[in-house]
């Protein structure tokens, strides 16, 4: 695990607020994210987590504050203009296109790259198909770095939970981006998938240069492979600093087990 | 069983990948174009009927089916295409510049009532095109300096090049082509980008958004182009008739067009076409059927109305995926004989989940 | 306001009451189905057809009075409600709303086609005790049977609040209605209590119909009403009883105003225009809730 002390910053949240009626989903929230780390954002339930990454994926207008990813202020970016910046996201209850093959999920994660014009695409011209092949090749390096192949051209509706998970993951890997944030991507899995995930995060961050933060619970993981850790409580920071650092703060102890 | 070997990524593009396949559209096609020589002239006026509402389900199908946004009312496009595409023939326009621009209108029309449309969904987008689709045929008939009231308009013979194509032969295959050509044009929508946009956007709007899906944009667009091919569908519609009325655009033609959709398989163009076909042909069916009902039973209208629910009901219970389901469990058990399991295609179990908290 | 034209909004607002009444009672039974199963029953208004036909066969061949006719009506539509749910409807839970929707329209349809097979095509109409009799109310007329419409649906809902504060029934129906799981959890029998809300509904349908009928006649075109029933649970906020009432209130009052005060034709639409601009401004009417999605 390498020391993220020396990076350029990628993500700068500052002063995040987020309200909903009565209800401080987060309270003047600041922190930032280096290039090529793997951050992980912890925090008992309700502490803000998933808040959080939906205030950066646009999901929901903050009442307050920042956020600045590469020079651009997000929170004045439209909800479906994020993952053209290089920003992508996986789900804490998996929203695979059910209906569809694995294969079309992940070449859905391609949309942004585009496929030839509305005209184009009627008269399926040799320009189209050749957009086409170029994306299913993209999608093909996916398959493999994440080793889907015999589950190409099964309907979604038919995998196993830990397959689905996987492929929520490649879809995010599809769409090429530089930030990638995953919601509790160990959640209902057993440990041997989860030690897989653990790999696969650490090569999505040093083969593919993709800066990693996962909303998790899954200490074992958290371990594994984070650089640092943030802990968050009832919409605020507590802590932040290695994993080992964050699980012994007294702060964080008395969050999660009551003083 | 099949397995497909393909060397290069554009082989498993091809619409028709086997030789099977492409002998058997390639017999259905000579069938189609030989068949105005081989049936009455009776048949073939129905055919030309049924090729028209196979436009027009193949039009609701990219909207309900592909993108998942209810319509309750598509009559309403039917009636703008008719009315507006008869108003341009009487206005002296050539039929070639007035078909697409019928089309086009009613796309135009199904962007206005897309904008609006995509604030609200499922059952309430549902209602909002019932109340379209009635306040449309209101319209109509309050209009009668254009569109002749409740008294009718009549429409001009459909002439190309100096050749009529409004009787028998020609006709049918006006409508053959333009069917033909719709049906290309949306295979290759919807195996695109645009296309998987729309599965998206009906699946998990949550996902698309983030996987840089305009989401209101693809509504819109799915809404323009359902209302501009079902537009084609009936300004066809009008010269089939000959004489148009509001009461011929009804919520029953809006709820038989959903009929054609469900009952075909949702999500599926050869489904758009079957459902078609199987709702079109009812009516006559049943008439060859009713000399030998009872008599109580064989009364007029009621027997009709009573079995298109029926045939809805049995497959909304029974076959949610329609005929085209029913299709490709046959295919599948074909092709993998003798090792089709019976389970293949099993539903699980669910539980009720509720929509008020989606 | 001149006294001439008061009157006529007088008028207007007494007829707007007497229609709306019916709009609200109808649409009652529309929002019971709703908030228990999460179903819109298409087929509602085929249920006001059948009450209709029932009653006239009832009273003009069997020969009952009125009130006779219209209680075996209510006891005969709650019994088919009950077993449409129980039968038909209650085997698509757990799939999506559309399979619901798809599924009411198809019992429209069957109820519409039994109907029209049964009776053949031809309009009714059969006697009240109040048929003929207007009185009037400081110079405002208004038809006897307006007026029992009127307190017949003041009646049936003062009775559903009644009975769903009141009674274990009606409690237990809130209950399912609001969390399925928790309610079987707790002892209800939910499947039951749901064909029993249908039940309940089919109840409702049949009073609007039996006293509806008299005045559009006893017709399969008597369904349509549920549509401005849409409109009415529209307006005034899917999901609660308060809403039915408002919202049939408001869109009878609206139509009766819209065919005097604007242009010609406008009554017939007004109501839909109404329900567009609702959802589109404000989806979750005048009194409902708004919801979304948490992803």
């Amino acid at each position: 695990m390498t020391a993220s002390a020396n990076l350029a910053t990628l993500l700068q949240v500052h002063d995040l607020s987020l309200s909903f009626g009565g209800v401080h989903a987060i309270r003047q929230l600041s922190f930032e994210v280096r290039a090529g780390e793997v951050l992980a954002i912890i925090g008992p339930n309700g502490a803000g987590k998933t808040s959080v990454l939906n205030v950066v994926t646009r999901v929901f207008d903050p009442s307050g504050g920042s956020v600045q990813f590469d020079g651009n202020e997000l929170t004045r970016v439209e909800r479906h203009a994020v993952a053209a910046l290089g920003v992508a996201r996986t789900f804490q209850n998996i929203e695979l296109f059910e209906a569809a093959t694995v294969l079309d999920n992940l070449l859905l994660g391609r949309h942004r790259f585009g496929h030839g014009a509305w005209w184009q695409q009627l008269l399926r011209t040799p320009a189209v198909t050749r957009l086409e092949e170029h994306s299913r090749a993209a999608v093909e390096d996916v398959i493999e770095f994440l080793d889907l192949s015999p589950w190409r051209n099964n309907l979604v509706a038919s995998l196993p939970y830990g397959v689905r998970k996987v492929v929520e993951l490649g879809r995010a890997l599809a769409t090429g981006p530089r930030l990638l944030f995953l919601d509790e991507p160990a959640s209902g899995l057993n440990p041997e998938e989860t030690r897989r995930l653990a790999f696969w995060i650490d090569d999505i961050r040093t083969d593919l240069g993709i800066t990693v933060v996962m909303v998790e619970h899954d200490m074992s993981l958290v371990s594994a492979v984070a650089d640092r850790v943030i802990c968050m409580a009832q919409g605020a920071m507590l802590a932040s600093g290695t994993a080992r650092e964050v699980q012994n703060d007294p702060l964080v102890v008395a969050a999660y087990l009551g003083s | 069983m099949r397995f497909d070997y393909n060397t290069r990524y554009r082989d498993s593009f091809a619409l028709l990948r086997h030789a099977d396949q492409r002998i058997a559209y390639a017999l259905l096609a000579a069938l189609l174009l030989a068949l105005p020589w081989l049936a009455s002239n009776y048949l073939v006026g129905e055919l030309a009927y049924v090729f028209i509402l196979c436009i027009a389900s193949l039009g609701l199908m990219v909207l309900t089916g592909y993108t998942g946004q209810v319509s309750l009312g598509h009559a309403a496009f039917l009636a703008v295409g008719a009315y507006g595409h008869a108003w341009m023939l009487s206005q002296g326009l050539p039929l070639m510049v007035s078909l697409p621009l019928a089309g086009l209108l009613c796309g135009l029309f199904g962007l206005a009532l897309g904008i609006p449309a995509i604030r609200v969904s499922g059952l309430y987008l549902a209602m909002v095109t019932l109340a379209f689709s009635v306040i449309v045929t209101h319209v109509i008939g309050q209009w009668s300096a254009v569109t002749g009231g409740f008294t009718g308009l009549a429409v001009p013979d459909p002439v190309l090049v100096g050749l009529s194509l409004g009787g028998g032969k020609a006709f049918y295959f006006f409508c053959l082509s333009l069917l033909a050509l719709v049906l290309l044009a949306l295979l290759n929508l919807l195996r695109s980008a645009i296309g998987r946009a729309f599965v998206g956007v009906r699946d998990s709007e949550a996902a698309a958004y983030s996987l840089g899906i305009p989401v209101a944009r693809v509504k819109v667009a799915a809404f323009a182009l359902s209302a501009g091919v079902t537009g084609l569908a009936g300004a066809l519609l009008a010269h089939h008739t000959k004489y148009l009325t509001p009461d011929a655009f009804t919520l029953i033609l809006s709820m038989e067009l959903v009929l054609m959709v469900v009952i075909g398989g949702l999500g599926s163009l050869r489904g758009a076409i079957l459902g078609a076909i199987l709702i079109s042909l009812l009516p006559t069916l049943i008439s060859r059927v009713k000399p030998f009902l009872p008599d109580q039973i064989a009364k007029q209208f009621g027997l009709e109305t009573f079995i298109f629910g029926f045939i809805l009901a049995l497959f909304v219970l029974f076959e949610p995926t329609g005929i085209n389901g029913r299709w490709i469990k046959l295919r599948t058990l074909v092709q993998s004989f003798p090792l089709y399991r019976k389970d293949t295609f099993k539903r699980t179990k669910r539980y009720m989940k509720s929509e008020r908290y989606k | 306001m001149t006294g001439a034209a008061l009157q006529v909004f007088a008028q207007l607002t007494v007829n707007g009451i007497a229609v709306g009444a019916i709009y609200a009672l109808v649409a009652l039974g529309l929002v019971l189905t709703y908030k228990a199963t999460e179903v819109l029953n298409f087929a509602h208004g085929d249920m006001l057809v059948v009450s209709a036909f029932t009653a006239w066969g009832l009273i003009t061949v069997a020969g009952l009075p009125f009130w006779a006719a219209l209680g075996v009506t209510v006891l005969i539509a709650a019994a088919l409600s009950y077993g449409i749910d129980a039968l038909i409807v209650r085997r698509i839970t757990g799939q999506p709303q559309f399979a619901g929707v798809m599924l009411t329209i198809a019992l429209a349809f069957m109820l519409r086609g039994l109907v029209s097979m049964g009776f053949g095509p031809e309009s009714r109409n059969y006697a009240t005790p109040w048929t003929g009799q207007t009185s009037s109310l400081a110079g405002i007329a208004i038809a006897d049977l307006q007026l029992v419409i009127v307190g017949v649906a003041l009646a049936v809902t003062a009775a559903l609040l009644l009975f769903f504060r009141g009674t274990r029934l009606g409690v237990a129906m809130q209950a399912a209605s609001q969390n399925q799981l928790a309610a079987y959890l707790t002892g209800v029998r939910v499947k039951r209590v749901n064909s029993m809300v249908w039940a309940l509904a089919g109840a409702t349908a049949a009073v609007a119909g039996v006293l509806l009928a008299p005045i559009t006649l006893v017709d399969i075109t008597l369904w349509f009403v549920v549509l401005k029933a849409l409109a009415a649970l529209v307006l005034g906020g899917f999901g609660s009883i308060a809403g039915a009432i408002v919202g049939g209130l408001s869109i009878g009052l609206i139509e009766q105003y819209a065919g005097v005060y604007l242009p010609d034709g406008s009554k017939d639409v007004v109501a839909y225009v109404v329900l567009i601009a609702v959802l589109i401004v404000r989806p979750h009417g005048l009194l409902g809730e708004a919801h979304g999605k948490r992803v």
